[in-house]
């Protein structure tokens, strides 16, 4: 990745861009708390239950049937 | 340099992006819940109303089999005027806060990578693309269904092909992008696209035949049906069409900065 010539040779061209390395740590970590965020909401104690109960798939109840997530 | 300039504010970094898509999707939350409140809750009280009614019919046995489970711990029963404001903006802040977050990664892996197209135009097409393969596709074969519908029985198969129509549905997307990338060495840009669009409409329609279908809807009135799927669809569009418009302003001025502040600096360094 040469991004320290585009900005001097052809600025309104060539856009730098991210090493693609740095940015997978980034997608491994943020990835995984997004998908256990997305997941207390569409699908937690519907077919899998972590917290025994049903608390939080009452208190998100009408979120995931209007994200289109399978409910009951 | 670009990456690594200490001092310097418009940095290009994956934290730099992951922050402006955090508070793009946090934006996207808050409007995906005032459209469902508006549009959704509406119909989920008419379906509420007809499990209310059909509860009323229930036999003796089945109604001590309902009390003997809310009686289990942690069940707690929570007020429909809870669910749909508090909870309904719990659910929608959390799940567009995580895709706000996730476009913008896609976005810092795409920018730079796209021929000519530039930062905000390969924002915008990573919120396009997100829109059609995380919720529009899944949409189309396993639609959203209001409360009184689906089998409490049929949960876990529902829930596993949903997700696994999802996985393939975003997977055959990144391939595409990649796909499309490498052909527009061969063919013009806008033909690679195209070939590569065709590829993931392939992938995901064999995916959607393959996948078993549902098909619990008894006697449920079709148009409280076709309203709340409407009102699930706009809820759906709202959310991905605020991440991709908040997040292609906020990467456009994030690359101006970083760009204008490179070329101040090649051009003291010149001197
Ligand atoms: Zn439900």
């Amino acid at each position: 990745m040469s991004q320290s010539s585009a900005a001097p040779l052809a600025p309104a061209v060539e856009l730098p861009a991210i090493p693609l390395l740095q940015i997978g740590t980034w997608v491994v970590f943020y990835g995984l708390l997004a998908m256990l965020a997305i997941f207390f909401v569409s699908a937690d104690q519907g077919a899998i239950s972590l917290p025994a109960g049903n608390a939080v798939h009452e208190w998100v109840h009408d979120a995931r049937h209007l994200l289109g997530y399978p409910c009951h | 340099m670009i990456t690594h300039n200490p001092g310097r504010k418009p940095a290009l970094t994956p934290a730099a992006f992951l922050i402006r898509g955090l508070v793009a999707g946090l934006l996207a939350g808050l409007i995906g819940f005032a459209v469902a409140f508006a549009f959704g809750e509406p119909h989920i009280d008419d379906a509420i109303g007809l499990e209310e009614a059909a509860a009323a019919h229930l036999t003796h046995e089945e109604m001590q089999a309902e009390e003997a489970e809310a009686d289990k711990p942690g069940m707690v029963e929570i007020s429909r005027d809870n669910q749909k404001s508090w909870g309904l903006l719990t659910g929608m802040a959390v799940v567009g806060t995580a895709l706000g977050g996730l476009a913008a990664l896609a976005s810092a892996s795409v920018i730079g990578r796209l021929g000519r197209v530039s930062a905000r135009g390969s924002t915008l097409l990573v919120g396009g693309i997100g829109f059609v393969s995380v919720a529009l596709v899944p949409f189309l074969k396993y639609p959203a269904t209001p409360p009184a519908v689906g089998s409490p029985d049929t949960i876990g198969h529902r829930t596993s092909d949903y997700f696994a129509l999802l996985l393939v549905s975003v997977l055959a997307a990144i391939a595409a992008v990649v796909v499309a990338r490498r052909l527009s060495g061969r063919f013009d840009g806008v033909n690679a696209a195209l070939m590569a669009a065709g590829g993931y409409v392939v992938v995901v329609v064999v995916a959607g035949l393959l996948l078993p279908s549902v098909d619990e809807l008894g006697t449920f009135p079709a148009d409280t049906l076709w309203y709340f799927r409407r009102a699930s669809l706009l809820t759906l569009a709202s959310i991905w069409a605020t991440i991709a418009v908040a997040l292609t302003l906020l990467v456009g001025k994030l690359y101006d900065d970083a760009t204008a502040d490179a070329e101040r600096r090649a051009l003291a360094a010149s001197l």
